[in-house]
């Protein structure tokens, strides 16, 4: 088994060794970068099928020919999970789509997700030899994503090596990116793993925050399927701290806990008017949207405005007015207190908005709302920003122009601003610490104060992208591993 | 899972239900909710628990069938099940023993007070209950409040059963006659609106349990969201009881209207 393995991802194997010399790193960085085909944006903004339809195999064999197989490839530093990038890649180029899937598999629990939501150009993508040479990277998520849809389209799973069960039951709190992550690795490691889930659907965040433009449910619930063959039981509809205690957990025999229970609160900015009918956080316009299917034949009604302002500028808002799009509204805004280019969203999101007909309102920070007689919103006033210098994280702090304040005329507001973490799980424990922020407070090891109880994701860093929160999924469970093996 | 275990009319539009949520009955307080999810396209409506028995593992719901979903939920039979069942949630009542509570619900609202008067009473307090509705068909739950209540008022609209008049005129009677130390109300938002008013004049402390809009009900959403003592909470997570003297019901009224 292990040869097989060493023959799939050694950079010496034979195979490989043959790829690097058939032709010249010449005649390799000559190859043009692959383009993404995508729905036509005019047609898009009236459907809600996924934007990108991913690389076709000979597009895939190609961009995969781009990759040197560096010696010390830089990309792998990159990525949060250290996905075997090099090893993944030079499969798809011999054309063992099968093989570059089992190697994903191997670091990822959700490569079809990761290879579509990871924010690869801040990522692998950024440590690509290629940026040194002034050319785009290698389309690293693209060919993860091709190699993952390939596996999950041909309907046969590679095999995952499972360890002989323990009869150790596991606990985890949440079936978001944190929660699934986590759970391959317990139960590949062979303990009994059941992930807890607060609403009616598996999946977090996956399913309920993420467009099904940018993330379709279906790859979500692929990836839910090969975890369920391997064994993890969900059970949704139960609130760590609230249905079930921790202690009622350990009465039931779990002998270890992960907490990746996500983000919390939305935040709100405290102005006036923020209560007014028609302004709401993203999560509530999302999560009736994506989750309960609202204006898509649900019985859960949403806001569908003509004018509508989304508040921020990150991946959130960008999913949250692509939607607005895509439910109807006319002018659809992104008012954002500073300049794009300090922007927190993927470039790739804020291209596509921009596309599909997004305007950017940047330099502008709402600062009141205003209603009618029956209480719903009409308007924003903004006040016009200019930059500042830079503040703690980097970013040059936005800063009012005196006397710069104009009316915009909404009818939806969507604010995005981030979210604070759910005191949920945290105020139910006795004992577990948290910070100041209200996130849990882990070590290295994302174990908390209680030693039986590990954390990550959102809870414990208040805001992170997927592949940030299945890093610490795995970081947890290989330290849970050797916590239930050594008691420390 | 969530199956009904026996259903029966308070009146034509309002159901109670006996659900098998073992975990459930077992966790939950006095205040505390549950969301419910009827059908796969079903909304998240909050309920709140108006009973529970941990033997049997079931929990009581009563439910007004005043919408698209409450309309479903009440349609159900016995044998039949709700689709989504979550919850205890919310933060439990504050039981402490304070003296005399007067503890007033307003039609379907007597149901989630129940379970705080009779810990009201297990506490210690001298309880008196006004339990207030349209007329005498909509009055719900007179016996079982009875049986834990020192004193209980009825009042109608129409004078059908109890006395004549609203549910303040009951409050300031029993305010105006003796010493209250704190007043419990759950009810329609307005009728909580006037209790809260009036118990301000008196000055007597009063808590309220809000129903509003919610999706999620885990504070994940901030549908809920409520202004109190000026600043912004969250029903689900915070509440759903608050300090009804701080509570901006006029907002919170205009905010249930969102969807009409």
């Amino acid at each position: 088994m292990k040869d097989n393995t060493d023959q799939k991802t050694s950079r010496d194997a034979a195979w490989r060794v043959e790829l690097r010399e058939a032709i010249t790193a010449r005649e390799r960085t000559s190859i043009p970068r692959a383009t993404m085909p995508m729905l036509d944006a005019a047609a898009r903004v009236h459907n809600n099928e996924e934007v990108n339809r991913g690389l076709d195999a000979v597009q895939a064999v190609t961009e995969a020919t781009r990759c040197l197989d560096c010696p010390d490839p830089q990309c792998v530093t990159g990525c949060p999970v250290g996905i075997d990038i090099p090893g993944f890649i030079k499969n798809i180029q011999r054309g063992d789509f099968a093989a570059a899937a089992s190697v994903l598999r191997a670091t990822s629990a959700l490569p079809a997700v990761c290879g579509r939501v990871c924010p690869q150009e801040k990522q692998c993508e950024s440590r690509c030899l290629y940026n040194k040479m002034k050319k785009p990277a290698v389309a690293i998520g693209w060919l993860e994503r091709f190699a993952a849809d390939t596996e999950r389209l041909s309907g046969r799973r590679a095999p995952v090596e499972k360890a002989p069960r323990r009869n150790i039951k596991i606990a985890i709190a949440g079936s978001g990116p944190a929660g699934l992550a986590c759970a391959g690795d317990m139960i590949k490691l062979g303990y009994d793993v059941t992930v807890f889930e607060a609403l009616h659907e598996i999946g977090g965040v996956l399913k309920y925050g993420i467009p099904e433009f940018r993330l379709p449910n279906a790859v979500v619930d692929a990836e839910l399927d090969s975890l369920r063959q391997l064994g993890v039981e969900f059970r949704k509809d139960c609130v760590i701290g609230r249905t079930l205690s921790y202690e009622d957990l350990l009465n039931e025999g779990f002998r270890a806990v992960f907490v990746a229970s996500g983000a919390g609160l939305p935040r709100f900015m405290g102005i006036p008017g923020e209560n007014l009918i028609g302004v709401m956080s993203s999560n509530e316009y999302l999560t009736r949207i994506n989750l309960m299917g609202a204006g898509r034949g649900g019985m859960t009604p949403v806001c569908t405005g003509r004018r509508v302002a989304v508040v921020g500028g990150g991946n959130t808002a960008m999913d949250s007015v692509r939607t607005a799009r895509r439910m109807g509204a006319e002018r659809a805004m992104i008012v954002y207190r500073r300049s794009e280019a300090e922007m927190p969203a993927r470039a790739e999101e804020v291209a596509h908005a921009k596309e599909e007909g997004v305007e950017f309102l940047t330099l502008c920070n709402p600062i009141e709302y205003r209603g009618d007689e029956r209480g719903h919103v009409r308007s924003m006033i903004v006040q016009r920003m200019e930059l500042g210098e830079p503040g703690p994280d980097g970013r040059r702090s936005p800063v009012a122009i005196p006397g710069a304040t104009d009316e915009i005329e909404v009818d939806e507001v969507i604010v995005s601003v981030g979210v604070s973490p759910n005191p949920l799980i945290p105020d139910s424990i006795a004992g577990l610490e948290v910070s100041r922020r209200g996130t849990i407070t882990v070590n290295d090891d994302m174990q908390s104060s209680i030693p039986a109880i590990f954390a990550g994701g959102d809870i414990v860093r208040g805001g992170a992208t997927v592949i940030l929160a299945m890093g610490d999924g795995r970081k947890a469970a290989a330290a849970i591993h050797h916590y239930l093996s050594t008691g420390m | 899972m969530n199956e009904i275990i026996e259903k029966s009319h308070f009146s034509e539009k309002v159901v109670k239900l006996t659900v098998k949520a073992p975990d459930i009955a077992k966790a939950r307080r006095p205040g505390h909710f549950v969301i419910v999810r009827t059908g796969d396209n079903g909304e998240r409506i909050p309920l709140t628990i108006a009973d529970a028995d941990t033997a049997s593992g079931t929990i009581t719901l009563v439910v007004q069938d005043i919408g698209a979903s409450t309309h479903l939920i009440c349609g159900l039979e016995a044998g039949e099940s709700l689709t989504d069942v979550v919850g205890p949630l919310g933060r439990a009542t504050d039981i402490r023993n304070v003296g005399t509570v007067v503890c007033c619900g307003g039609g379907v609202g007597v149901a989630p007070l129940l379970p705080i008067i009779k810990a009201m009473k297990e506490a210690g307090n001298r309880v008196i209950s006004v339990l207030a509705a349209r007329n005498k068909d909509l009055i719900i739950l007179e016996d079982q409040v009875r049986q834990w209540s020192d004193e209980v008022i009825i009042m109608t609209d129409d004078g059908s059963a109890g006395t004549k008049g609203l549910v303040t005129d009951g409050v300031e009677t029993v305010i105006r006659r003796e010493h209250v130390d704190e007043v419990v109300t759950i009810g329609p938002a307005v009728m909580m609106k006037f209790v809260a008013l009036l118990t301000k004049k008196y000055n007597v402390p009063t808590i309220c349990s809000l129903n509003t809009i919610m999706v999620d009900g885990t504070g994940m959403c901030g549908a809920c969201r409520v202004t109190v003592g000026g600043k912004m909470r969250f029903v689900c997570v915070d509440g759903p009881e608050f300090d009804a003297h701080q509570v901006d019901f006029d907002e919170m009224l205009m905010r249930m209207k969102a969807y009409n």
